[in-house]
């Protein structure tokens, strides 16, 4: 089981993403942003960070990256991707997933423990846990606003689209506490929390994120 | 003979011949929640600038060009502010000629 984590130019949380695949139980491949060869991985993880500066609008730049014509070509042909942070930003900006992250409401870079439901445990990134499962995870950004027309809020709230939201208040004016969503197909998913950051209680505030690494696991043996 | 680091005026000249700028200007959707534009209109009245009902901000792009734009380059810098200068789920922009 190969997963694939990109790394851009900027890009910071690539690190950890690969540890946390490595302690899912799977093999980190770096992936790098100006090649287009995937190296035969099983799925990619495009992690967080300020790719290309954050120049434009968080993950413009990154989106016309070489390597983002092979991730959208094989997200279109249902590998399963996660986007962590900047990476759901990225994920947007390819048009893989609706919608758009916008400047906090309150104007902060927020960093913080963040509780989280997990809404929908059907996709591979999150098979592990339970439905409407809660979470402690980081959460640290600047622009993680969810933001969307009405019409596809309605259809990501009809067709069980959201993969996670805000407990306790909403802390960036996210439409609808949004914090993750997925794709049509659902193999797609954006995540604006950090799970990678929360693999071993020593390091980060629980260890539940690592169930996001080994769902992708369970759903390659399945 | 010693080179100047500053162009000379021949060079200048020639560069000021017959450029056209293209301007595009990119603004959040009105429905968009725009918390830096807030952040400025509530501002406003501590500096006593009491004018303001409400403020947006956006994001304004001047692309030089040599000699008048043809239609062909005007629709190419529309496609671009489609694809690149903004994001059509949140913003809009529009494209003029300035002289």
């Amino acid at each position: 089981m190969r997963v694939g984590v990109v790394t851009f130019p900027g890009t910071l949380d690539d690190r950890d993403a690969a540890r946390a695949v490595g302690a899912a139980g799977a093999e980190a491949v770096s992936l790098w942003h100006a090649d287009t060869d995937l190296k035969k991985v099983d799925a990619i993880i495009l992690p967080g960070g300020f790719s290309y500066g954050d120049y434009l609008r968080c993950g413009a730049i990154s989106r016309f990256a070489p390597v983002m014509q092979s991730v959208i070509e094989a997200a279109n042909n249902g590998m399963p991707v996660l986007g962590i942070c900047n990476g759901f930003q990225v994920l947007c900006e390819s048009h893989l997933l609706p919608g758009a992250l916008t400047r906090n409401s309150d104007l902060h870079f927020l960093c913080r423990d963040q509780e989280l439901e997990i809404v929908n445990n059907q996709t591979p990134w999150t098979n592990s846990f339970a439905k409407g499962e809660q979470i402690v995870i980081p959460l640290k950004n600047g622009e993680g606003s969810f933001q969307c027309d009405d019409e596809t809020l309605t259809f990501l709230e009809g067709e069980g689209r959201v993969v996670a939201r805000y407990v306790g208040g909403n802390p960036n004016g996210s439409r609808n506490l949004i914090a993750g969503i997925t794709n049509a197909k659902g193999n797609v998913v954006g995540l604006m929390p950090h799970p990678e950051h929360a693999i071993n209680p020593l390091t980060g505030p629980t260890a539940q994120g690592l169930a996001f690494f080994t769902s992708i696991l369970n759903a390659m043996v399945k | 003979m010693k080179k100047l680091f500053f162009e000379s005026p021949a060079v200048s000249s020639k560069r000021e011949n017959k450029m056209a700028k293209i301007v595009v200007e990119v603004m959040l959707k009105p429905e968009i929640l725009d918390p830096q534009g807030n952040a400025v209109a509530a501002a406003l009245p501590r500096l006593g600038f009491t004018f303001a009902q409400s403020v947006r901000q956006g994001k304004r792009f001047e692309i030089e060009i040599e000699g008048e734009p043809t239609s062909t380059q005007l629709a190419e810098v529309e496609k671009a502010a489609e694809v690149l200068l903004s994001n059509p789920i949140i913003e809009n922009f529009v494209v003029r000629v300035e002289a």
